[in-house]
Parts: structure tokens; C-alpha cells; sequence
């Protein structure tokens, strides 16, 4: 007993001394992250702490922010709001950092924003939900659409195409049951009549029995897919393995090359709202945000040899929210620089241009999306979105 | 009916994908009496290995088999390294070094690969078969087949083999087993190496249906050992038939009750046939000696 | 039983649990400490309720993070959606947790070996799956907020208020644990573990001493579960997943099946090492696995009884 008593006292004694040592002590700005690296998320998570290292190493290298080097200390949650909880904790408590970067999920940021809100410390989520920033939290922000503009969008172009009454199969996981949840929500004031609705498993294989019964109710004129992950990419191909010619919508949340390699050809013909950066080398010269997605899609899948995907865009306006924040606020000051996040104006970002207010913690509107079609493997932008 | 048809289709495709997993279990635990919750990994393994090693202009043939033996490799490693050693632990105690093996193996496998979604091309075509106005994808059957291939393997080895006796002599009684003259330690090492085997194949049938992920293994690997539960642990015909029917009773509850419940139903069969054949479906009933 | 056996069985452990329990936040330089101590205290008493079932009962459960998933949503949808106190919530939950527990326990106990890890496992899920799906009550994948437990007037809020009323109560449940495995039900429990056929012949009752056991080790969890709501805030469906019953497990044979402080030491050495493994970077899924790995092969009785064996045999030399 006694032993064990000594072995559990080294433990805690030994954690002190190991996050002690991880703590140089110099002037430099702390930039904390909790991200879910691993686990169902990790396509979130993966991307997003890759661009920030990425970025971080630019900033540093050309002498940082207002003088002062960042330093990144990023926490692997495994899409566990439990564990980015402790994480936040320790990020404050321990690593003593100056602003927050991330939360990949929503229930992640749910579960650390009573942390940052306690402290002080200016929280930039990268989670997609509404919850985050409706109640408006004096402390928090997010980059990322909300699933709200996304469905918006679809409808819209629907309605463009005269198209009124739609099924949906959504995933049972956060984001699909969210924007599901959205879609429902909007789609009476957009005109749009919900038919029948379907779910999938996040890890399923088949879903053929979903889009049958969708395929045998009368009057649906498209389908529209809430999801992200490999699920979207199955639904596509079981789609057309039953050979459903009705258009076909998918969400955001694919928004990545990967998705037209998975899905292969039965992703032709399917539409879905993304941001700019996916069309970089597509957007007229004109375009504001050209330079930037340029800029961002070469650096990243020339540092990681991966294809770009919105997520890790959403880190990249993150931080550079963050860091111009600081750079007009002169200092790393907490509550300085969260007002100057606030008066946000003209930010160009890789997810549309950024305007905030006191009431908008989000500062995009429905122009950042664009819709886009799959024609010929590759992304083609749908005239007149 | 084209409906009924339809579900059975599906039912089908994805029973043959947990057949295929659930068969994997039942070696390991024949020699050993260990539920090995790294089988998962290994379908993982499979399939992984075979992405990337075509993506490294490796034929995909070859790239196949060098998949197959990799998996082997660890297979074997595992039993070597992690199991042997604690040779005479509880089998709590094993199957919690069969989790951390688990854990371990994702965690190299996203250093190693990396963390996104793959897929790999299928072996005769993606155009659907129709029939009787349902579609099914060649690979479904290609899936199924590889199960009823390696059932008759399994089988054969057995009932046939000097070797699958001793196995079966192996699970009976270890110490009786050795009295004889059976090398237990080969037999587990070799039950460890074929189900690594199996584990490499069916990851390599199922990615061009399910697409593989370094963590695809968990929920494979828990789908798979429920169907294998549900067969009777350690016969691999009830393997293929447990599989089988929770692919069925999930397709059919998709279909005609709720997707999102679809799961809930085949636990809850599960439940209720357990409760009412303790053994399974095919399980041997096993003698409590005092 | 005389006084000394008494000291020895029950005073001499309490006493070095609750030291454990008041002497550690000498040792913590920030509140982020205390975060982690709260939790390990939460956890170890899941884990003696497990260990209870497992180590005494010799019956697994795969199944456990469930009645963790009970607990935690009681204290979120009472008073969310009834408006009840939640501390009333927190002890419904746990009469729940132990009514789910007689219902189900009485069949499923039944079965034997892997058959029960299955069956507890598909429980388990179950209760997953609903949590996921009722949205209108749960708040979906999301999860729900969790309103602050108030006792007497006062809001409990920050990790020291939770890690003294987490370090308070695992010393209780240690010490209800230790008693009841000195009882007659606990040496009726270990001759089960030992031999049920033969624990059947000596007239042990042993389906009702299972299905006792169990439902206590439900309550347990149930009880850790609500703590675990109430300190985050927040509550997802992941709480009652498979992973989560994992993990119980693990902390249960990690520390030593049997060993109620074994518990303790399980849930410390999982709550502790992926905080300490975090400067690995991504090595640390990898190292998490082969140390569990390594442990289990060298420390095969789990911490405690390895420890405590080799420490005897030691000393005899």
C-alpha cells in the first residue's frame, strides 16, 4: 500500500516537473489550440493544426507580432468535450496563454467556453454550429459558416431551379444531426417542403435502404445530404448505384478534393455550398479573396503534400483574425485585443470577407458561400451564385 | 418487392463485410481463449497497407499480398511480444493487452499513413448488377465470397488437418494438449498469424465498398465481435451467420423501421437471442469444472 | 470480528485513502491540478463500483460508461427540463441507474464469459444510441448544458470545490466498498468468483448476489456520472459510449481486479499519463497503448496486488 501511495506521489510529482519544463520563460505571445487531432473529428482536426503550425513558423519567421514570437501549444481532444475541457483548463491555468484558436467541434467549444469566458481570453472557435455565437458570448468567436447559411444557400439555389419539395439523409453525428437541424428550421420561411427524412450511421457501409425509401416517396424533387466524413462519399455512390437521377446536394461539410476521389464518378452532377478557397485557381482576378486562397492552398499542399480543405482554412482565418487583432491593439493585452476582434472590418479570408460587431461574432454573410458542381472530377462554379 | 429486394441487398453487403471481420475471432480464440480486440486493426492494416503501397506504384496485386504478409508480421509480433510474455495472466488481463495493442497499432497507423479517408478500386467493376429492380455492386459479392471461401478453408483445416486438430486440442485443454506432444506456443502463434491473415483480406475486400481510415478498426472490430457472439464464439460458420444477420436485421430496420434506431435493433436481437441461447447460435456449451 | 482486525480492514485503509485525498493539494500549483485530481477521484469511484463486479463478482461489464451516461443525463434533464434541484436528480439518477440494473442484470447475468461482455456491451450501446437520438431531451451529438449543483445556497463551482466534494465522497464509497466485501455478501461474492458451481452447492444464492452486486456497482457509476455532468457543464452521448466502458475497464485491471485501492491507482494512472504523454505530440495514442501493453505484461495482476506480492516476497528474503 505504502508503495503504491509513493508511486502515485511521483506521478503528480513527476507531471509537475514535466509540464514544468515545458514552460520557457520569455516574452512571447501564447496562442493555445484544442483540436481534435485524432478520433471521428480528426478530418477537422488534422488540417487545422497543420495550418497553424505552418503559419505560426511564417509569422515567427518574419519576426513575429508586434515584435514578440508566438508560440503554439496545441491539445489533441480526440473529439472528446470531456478532454478539451481539461485542456482549456490547462491552457489557462498552466500554460498561462494569451488567446484561444480552435475547438474543431461543436461540443468541444461548448464545453470550453465557460473556461474562457471565466478568464478572460479571447476564444476563437473553428466549430460550425450556431450555438456558439447565438447568444452572443463577449469572449467567443468562430470563423467557420454556420450550418444555417449553408442550408440557406441550398434552398436558395433549389428555389432558383424551381425545385420546392426535397428529402434528406443526414449522419447521426454533431455536425449532420446539427445542420440537419438547421435545414428544418429554415426551410419553411425558404419555401421549401421536407418530404421524408433519413439517417445513417457516421462508420456505415451501405445506404441503400435509406435513399430506397427516399427514391419511393412521391414528389420529391431533390435530395440533400447533412454530413461530413466518409459518409457523404458512400451515400454519393449508393446513390447512383440505384440510379437516382433526382439533383443531388451535399453540404459543406465535403467541402475537399477528397470527397470527389472517394465518391469517384457517381459524384458528378452533385452541387454543394463552399467557400472560395476550393475554387482558387477558378475566381475571376477581380475577385478580393483571390490572392489569399492562391496564397494559402499553395502554402499548404506544398508544406503537407495534401490537398486543401476548407477546415484547415477556417485555423488560417482564425489566427490571422487573431494577429491582426493584436497588431492594431499594439499589445497582446486580453481584452484589448478580443475588442479589436470585435471591430473586425474587410478581413479577406479564406472563408469569405469578415465584417464583426458587437452583435455578429461571425461577421460573414451568405456571398462567402459559393455554389459549386462537380462536372468532370472537378469543382465548376454554378453561374450566378 | 423490388423494395424487400433492395434492403436484402444492402443487408447483404454490409453482413458480408462484418462476416468477413467476425471471422477473424474465431481462430485466435479457438487456440486461446482470447477475444482479440486488435482485430479491427488488422482489417485496418490490410487495407491501409494495400492504399498506400499502390499509391507508391506498387501493383495492386502485389501491393495486396505485401499487405496480407505485413499483417501477418504483426499478427505474429503481437502473440511474440505481447502475449506470450504474459503467459498465464488472466484472460481479462490478455484481452486488455489485445486493447492496448489496439490502441498502439491506430496510433502508429496515423504516423505511419495518416489520418484521412481512402478508398481502393474494386475488383470487377463499379457498375451495379441489377436484379429484379434492385442494384447490388459486384464487390458485395466479391465480399461474400472471400467469407464462404475462408469458412471452407477454416473448416477443411479442422477437420482434415494434423494441425487443425492440435488447434482444436490447443482450445480443449492447453496442459492435455502438450501431455500429447502438441507445440501449444506454434498453435497460437499460428492462430494469431492466420487471423491477422483473415483480418488483412477482409480489409482489403471491404475498402472499396466501406473506404478505410487508420481508425476504422474500432467499430469494425465491434460490429465483428458482436456477430461473432451472436454465431457462437469460435465456430466460424455462426461467424458468417451472426454477421450476416446483423447486416440483414440492420438493412431491414433501416428500411422499414427507423435508420436511426437500425443499431439498437440488432443489439437488442442480439440481446434477446443470447438470453434465450446462451451459447449463441453455433456455440459449443462448455462444461464448468469444480 | 475484534478491534484490531477492525483497525487493520477498514480504519487503517480509510485513513491513508482520506490523507491521500487532503495531503495532494500540498503538492498543486494551479487549479488545472485540481481539474485533474477532481477527475481521478470521479473515475476511481466508477471504477470500485466495477471492481466490485469484476473483481469480487468475477462478472465483466462491458457495458458500464451506460449507467455513467444515466447518471450524467439525470442531472442535466431533470433540472433542465422539470426544473428540479439537482441534487434530487443526482440520487434519482442513481435509483434509476439501479432499477435499470435489477431489470436487465436478472438475464443478462446469466451468461457467462464472453457471452456477458457481449451482452453488457450491447447494453451499453443501447443506452448510447438513445441518448443520441432523443435530441428533443438530450440535445443530440451535441450534448446538453448542465445547470451548477447548488447545496444549501451555495452555487458549487471550480475545480477545488469539486475536487474536495469528489475527494470526500470517494472516500466514502472506498469505505462502503471495504465494508461490504468484509460482509457476508463479500465472501459470498469471492466464493463466486472463485467457483460459482461450487458456490452453489454451499447455498449461496449466487443469481441474487450477482444481480445485488451489480445493481450497487450501477449506482456507483451513476453517481460518478452525475459528478462528471455537473463538473463539466456540459454532457455529450460520449460519455455512455463504448470507449468510455473501455477505459473503465482498463482503470479496473490496470490497478488490480480485486483491489479496491487498486481503483483508485487504475483511474489515477489513466487520468494522468495522456496529460503527462501530451509533450509526445502524435506519439501519444502510440505510447499510450504499448505502456498499457507493458503494464499488463510485467504488472499482470494489475498495480496494486503485483506491487504488494512482490513487496511481501521482498521482504521474507
Amino acid at each position: 500500500m505504502r508503495a503504491v501511495q509513493h508511486f502515485t506521489a511521483t506521478a503528480v510529482v513527476g507531471l509537475c516537473a514535466v509540464l514544468g519544463a515545458a514552460l520557457p520563460a520569455s516574452a512571447q505571445i501564447k496562442i493555445g489550440a484544442v483540436l481534435s487531432v485524432t478520433g471521428p473529428a480528426s478530418f477537422l482536426g488534422d488540417p487545422e493544426k497543420k495550418t497553424l503550425e505552418i503559419y505560426v513558423d511564417e509569422i515567427n519567421a518574419k519576426g513575429g507580432v508586434n515584435g514578440q514570437k508566438l508560440q503554439l501549444i496545441v491539445y489533441d481532444d480526440a473529439g472528446n468535450p470531456n478532454n478539451a475541457r481539461t485542456f482549456a483548463t490547462r491552457l489557462v491555468e498552466e500554460d498561462k496563454i494569451d488567446a484561444m484558436v480552435g475547438g474543431s467541434t461543436t461540443g468541444a467549444t461548448l464545453a470550453m467556453i465557460p473556461v474562457f469566458e471565466d478568464a478572460k481570453i479571447p476564444f476563437i472557435s473553428l466549430a460550425g454550429a450556431i450555438q456558439i455565437i447565438e447568444p452572443v458570448r463577449k469572449w467567443v468567436f468562430k470563423t467557420p459558416h454556420t450550418d444555417k447559411m449553408a442550408c440557406e444557400k441550398i434552398f436558395a439555389d433549389l428555389k432558383q431551379r424551381n425545385l420546392t419539395t426535397i428529402a434528406m439523409i443526414s449522419g447521426m453525428d454533431a455536425f449532420g444531426k446539427s445542420m440537419r437541424d438547421q435545414c428544418v428550421a429554415v426551410a419553411p420561411k425558404a419555401g421549401i417542403k421536407i418530404a421524408t427524412e433519413e439517417s445513417y450511421g457516421p462508420r456505415d457501409s451501405d445506404m441503400t435502404p435509406q435513399l430506397t425509401k427516399i427514391r419511393n416517396t412521391a414528389g420529391v424533387q431533390a435530395v440533400v445530404n447533412p454530413g461530413f466524413g466518409q459518409g457523404p462519399a458512400i451515400v454519393t455512390r449508393n446513390y447512383s448505384q440505384l440510379g437516382i437521377k433526382l439533383p443531388f446536394y451535399q453540404s459543406h461539410g465535403v467541402c475537399s478534393k477528397e470527397f470527389i476521389k472517394l465518391a469517384g464518378p457517381a459524384a458528378e452532377g452533385v452541387r454543394l455550398p463552399c467557400a472560395a478557397l476550393l475554387i482558387a485557381d477558378k475566381l475571376p482576378a477581380s475577385d478580393p479573396q483571390k490572392p489569399v486562397v492562391v496564397n494559402y492552398t499553395h502554402t499548404y499542399q506544398q508544406k503537407t503534400g495534401q490537398a486543401v480543405s476548407t477546415f484547415g482554412g477556417h485555423a488560417y482565418d482564425g489566427l490571422m483574425i487573431l494577429v491582426q487583432a493584436m497588431q492594431r491593439a499594439k499589445s497582446a493585452d486580453k481584452a484589448k485585443v478580443r475588442d479589436e476582434i470585435e471591430k473586425t472590418k474587410g478581413y479577406i479570408g479564406t472563408g469569405g470577407i469578415v465584417n464583426m460587431s458587437p452583435t455578429d461574432h461571425l461577421g460573414l454573410n451568405l456571398s462567402a458561400f459559393h455554389m459549386l458542381e462537380i462536372k468532370g472530377g472537378d469543382w465548376t462554379l454554378v453561374p450566378g451564385t | 418487392m423490388a423494395e424487400l429486394l433492395q434492403f436484402a441487398f444492402s443487408g447483404l453487403t454490409v453482413g458480408a463485410i462484418y462476416a468477413l471481420v467476425a471471422l477473424g475471432f474465431t481462430l485466435i480464440h479457438n487456440a486461446s481463449d482470447i477475444i482479440n480486440f486488435a482485430q479491427g486493426e488488422f482489417v485496418m492494416l490490410g487495407g491501409m497497407t494495400t492504399v498506400f503501397m499502390a499509391t507508391a506504384g506498387i501493383p495492386l496485386p502485389l501491393a495486396m499480398l505485401i499487405a496480407i504478409v505485413v499483417t501477418t508480421g504483426v499478427g505474429l509480433a503481437l502473440h511474440r511480444f505481447a502475449i506470450e510474455p504474459a503467459r498465464g495472466a488472466s484472460p481479462v488481463a490478455l484481452i486488455m493487452i489485445t486493447i492496448g495493442a489496439s490502441v498502439f497499432l491506430r496510433g502508429v497507423a496515423q504516423i505511419v499513413f495518416d489520418k484521412r479517408f481512402h478508398s481502393l478500386p474494386p475488383l470487377f467493376g463499379a457498375d451495379p448488377i441489377q436484379f429484379g429492380g434492385a442494384a447490388i455492386l459486384p464487390q458485395s459479392l466479391v465480399v461474400l465470397a472471400g467469407a464462404a471461401v475462408i469458412v471452407a478453408l477454416l473448416w477443411l483445416f479442422v477437420e482434415r488437418t494434423l494441425l487443425g486438430k492440435a488447434v482444436i486440442a490447443t482450445a480443449a485443454n492447453r496442459l492435455a494438449a502438450r501431455l500429447i506432444g502438441v507445440d501449444t506456443r506454434r498453435i497460437v502463434d499460428f492462430s494469431f498469424a492466420v487471423s491477422a491473415a483473415i483480418g488483412a483480406i477482409a480489409g482489403i475486400l471491404i475498402t472499396p465498398i466501406a473506404l478505410t481510415s487508420y481508425d476504422v478498426g474500432t467499430l469494425l472490430a465491434l460490429k465483428g465481435f458482436a456477430a461473432a457472439m451472436l454465431g457462437g464464439i469460435g465456430s466460424p460458420l455462426g461467424a458468417v451467420v451472426g454477421g450476416l444477420l446483423i447486416g440483414m436485421i440492420e438493412a431491414l430496420c433501416a428500411g422499414y423501421v427507423s435508420s436511426s434506431y437500425k443499431d439498437a435493433a440488432a443489439f437488442l436481437i442480439i440481446l434477446v437471442v443470447l438470453i434465450a441461447m446462451p451459447q449463441g447460435l453455433f456455440g459449443r456449451v462448455k462444461v464448468e469444472r469444480v | 470480528m475484534n478491534l484490531r482486525a477492525l483497525i487493520e480492514t477498514r480504519l487503517l485503509p480509510a485513513i491513508l485513502v482520506a490523507a491521500i485525498v487532503i495531503i495532494l493539494p500540498m503538492f498543486f500549483p494551479s487549479g488545472y491540478y485540481y481539474r485533474i485530481g477532481a477527475l481521478v477521484f470521479i473515475f476511481a469511484l466508477a471504477v470500485v463500483g466495477l471492481n466490485l463486479l469484476m473483481g469480487f463478482a468475477g462478472q465483466v461489464s462491458l457495458g458500464h460508461a451506460g449507467f455513467l451516461g444515466i447518471g450524467a443525463y439525470s442531472v442535466a434533464i431533470g433540472p433542465t427540463h422539470f426544473g428540479a434541484p439537482s441534487w434530487l436528480c443526482l440520487f434519482a439518477g442513481a435509483i434509476l441507474s439501479g432499477a435499470v440494473a435489477f431489470a436487465v442484470g436478472r438475464p443478462i447475468l446469466k451468461l457467462k464469459g464472453h457471452y456477458l461482455a457481449i451482452a453488457t456491451l450491447g447494453f451499453g450501446l443501447l443506452i448510447a444510441i438513445v441518448l443520441n437520438n432523443e435530441a428533443a431531451w438530450t440535445g443530440g451529438p451535441d450534448g446538453m448544458n448542465v445547470p451548477a449543483l447548488t447545496l444549501f445556497g451555495w452555487r458549487v463551482h471550480g475545480s477545488d470545490a469539486w475536487y474536495w466534494i469528489a475527494g470526500a465522497t470517494f472516500v466514502g464509497g472506498f469505505l462502503l466498498a471495504l465494508n461490504l466485501m468484509e460482509s457476508p455478501t463479500g465472501r459470498a461474492l469471492q466464493a463466486i468468483h472463485d467457483s460459482e458451481i461450487a458456490a452453489r452447492v454451499l447455498g449461496i444464492d449466487v443469481a441474487r448476489k450477482k444481480l445485488t452486486v451489480f445493481i450497487i456497482s450501477a449506482m456507483y457509476a451513476s453517481v460518478a456520472g452525475s459528478f462528471l455532468a455537473l463538473f463539466n457543464g456540459l454532457v455529450t452521448p460520449d460519455v455512455a459510449g463504448f470507449l468510455g466502458s473501455i477505459e473503465l475497464v482498463a482503470m479496473v485491471v490496470l490497478g488490480g481486479m480485486g483491489s479496491i485501492f487498486g481503483s483508485l491507482v487504475g483511474a489515477a494512472v489513466l487520468v494522468v499519463l495522456p496529460q503527462v504523454l501530451t509533450i509526445f505530440q502524435e506519439y501519444e495514442q502510440a505510447l499510450l497503448g504499448l505502456i498499457v501493453m507493458i503494464f499488463m505484461i510485467f504488472l499482470r495482476q494489475g498495480i496494486v496486488p503485483s506491487v504488494t506480492a512482490a513487496l511481501a516476497g521482498w521482504r521474507k528474503c
